[in-house]
C-alpha cells in the first residue's frame, strides 16, 4: 500500500491498521486524517494491497 | 467502526469523547457542539451581528460557515498581510473570495501594504526587535478591532480551536504570566466604547475535528502553512500536547477546560481588582496603556 503525505510516499508491506501504518511512517494519528478513494476513514480501518492513503495534516500554526 | 448514532459507516473517531460518527451525524454534531459553546458563554443571540475574522484556513472558514448554517447573520474580515513567499496572502484571499461568493455572503478585505504603506515582513524589518509573528498579531488584533468598532458589529468570532487555546495556555503557563492567563477567555466582553467583544465559539472542538468539518463539507481552505510559522512555538506546544493526547485521550480538552472552569470560580486568579489606567491613542482612538500612541500606530513612525 502507499501512504501519501505533503510530498512524501512510502510504499508499505503486509495489511495494517490505518493507525499503525501512520505511527510507521513517523507521523501523529492525532495530527493527520486518513483518505482512502477520497473518503474519510477511521484509524482502525485495515489497509493491504494497492490501498491508497492520503495523509492530511491538521495542525495549523501562527 | 460504526457510527454510534446510526450504526452505518464511521468516517471520525473522537477518542477523547469515545464517539465514532458518520459523514452525516459527524456534520450535525459539530454545529450543535458550536451552538451549544455560544450559548454556554454567552457569546451572541441570534438578533445580532456577527464579524468573522477570516484567514482562509480551515478553521476559520470553517467556523463561517458553521454560523451561517445555524442561522447568524456572519460577515467576514479578511486581512492582507503582504505575505509574498508562495503567494501565501494572494491564495489565502482568493479562497475566502470563492467561499464568500458560493454563499452570496459579505466581507471586507483590508490590505496592509496599502492602507499603511508597509508589509507586516517590511514592518517587522524595520523595527528590529519585534518579531515577524509579534508584529502580525498586533496589526492583526488592531485591525479586526477597529473594523468591528467601525462596522457597529455585536461581535468579532475568531476560529481558535481546543489545540490553539491548550498551545497558548500551556506556553502562558510555563511562564506563569498570569496576566495573558486573566486574558485567555472564550469571550472578551466589549470594556470601552472603542474595543470590540470578542468569542471563540470552537473552543470545544479539536483541530483535527475542524479540519475533518472543512474536509467534509468540501471546503477549500488555504493547506500550506504561513512560511512564517515554521518553527513557531505554538507548532512545538501542539505536538507535544498531541503526545500527551495520544497517552490519555481527552488530556488536551481537560486541561484547556479545567483552566477555565478554575478561572471562573476564583480559584486561580484573584477576581480582576480595579481596572488598569488606561488612556486612549491619539491617533487611532483605541484604548492603550501608552501615553500618547498605542504600539500599533508607532509601528508606522
Ligand atoms: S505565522 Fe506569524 S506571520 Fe504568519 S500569519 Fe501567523 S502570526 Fe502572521
Ligand atoms: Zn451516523
Ligand atoms: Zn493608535
Amino acid at each position: 500500500m502507499k501512504i501519501i503525505y505533503r510530498d512524501k510516499t512510502w510504499e508499505l508491506k503486509g495489511r495494517t491498521t490505518v493507525r499503525h501504518a501512520i505511527k510507521k511512517v513517523g507521523l501523529h494519528p492525532q495530527a493527520v486524517l486518513a483518505v482512502r478513494d477520497g473518503k474519510l476513514i477511521t484509524d482502525d480501518v485495515l489497509i493491504s494491497g494497492d490501498d491508497v492513503v492520503k495523509l492530511i495534516a491538521v495542525v495549523s500554526g501562527g | 467502526m460504526k457510527c454510534r448514532k446510526c450504526g452505518t459507516t464511521a468516517v471520525i473517531n473522537m477518542r477523547q469523547h469515545r464517539l465514532s460518527l458518520c459523514q452525516e451525524c459527524f456534520l450535525e454534531w459539530v454545529p450543535h457542539q458550536v451552538q451549544r459553546t455560544i450559548e454556554k458563554f454567552h457569546m451572541f443571540v441570534p438578533d445580532d451581528r456577527v464579524l468573522g475574522a477570516v484567514s482562509g484556513g480551515k478553521d476559520s472558514l470553517a467556523l463561517w460557515d458553521i454560523l451561517l448554517s445555524l442561522g447568524y447573520s456572519a460577515d467576514g474580515i479578511y486581512i492582507h498581510l503582504g505575505i509574498s513567499d508562495g503567494d501565501y496572502c494572494d491564495v489565502s484571499q482568493q479562497k475566502v473570495e470563492c467561499f464568500a461568493a458560493a454563499r452570496d455572503v459579505r466581507f471586507q478585505v483590508v490590505n496592509v501594504a496599502q492602507e499603511y504603506g508597509q508589509s507586516i515582513p517590511q514592518v517587522a524589518r524595520r523595527k528590529r526587535g519585534r518579531s515577524t509573528c509579534g508584529t502580525c498579531g498586533l496589526v492583526k488584533r488592531h485591525i479586526m478591532n477597529q473594523v468591528a468598532c467601525d462596522g457597529r458589529y455585536a461581535v468579532l468570532a475568531t476560529g481558535h480551536n481546543v489545540d490553539d487555546e491548550a498551545a497558548v495556555l500551556f506556553q502562558n503557563a510555563l511562564h506563569w504570566a498570569t496576566g495573558y492567563l486573566a486574558r485567555q477567555a472564550p469571550v472578551l466582553p466589549a470594556s470601552h466604547p472603542r474595543l470590540a467583544r470578542k468569542a471563540k465559539p470552537l473552543i470545544r472542538l479539536y483541530e483535527r475535528e475542524m479540519a475533518a468539518y472543512a474536509l467534509l463539507r468540501g471546503i477549500d481552505y488555504i493547506y500550506d502553512e504561513c512560511p512564517y510559522s515554521k518553527g513557531a512555538t505554538t507548532l512545538f506546544y501542539k505536538d507535544l500536547l498531541n503526545q500527551l493526547e495520544e497517552k490519555s485521550p481527552g488530556a488536551k480538552q481537560q486541561f484547556y477546560l479545567s483552566f477555565l472552569q478554575a478561572r471562573r470560580e476564583g480559584r486561580l486568579l484573584p477576581m480582576k481588582s480595579g481596572q488598569v489606567d488606561m488612556s486612549v491613542c491619539q491617533r487611532c482612538g483605541q484604548p492603550t496603556t501608552a501615553p500618547e500612541l498605542c504600539a500599533f500606530c508607532r509601528l508606522w513612525d
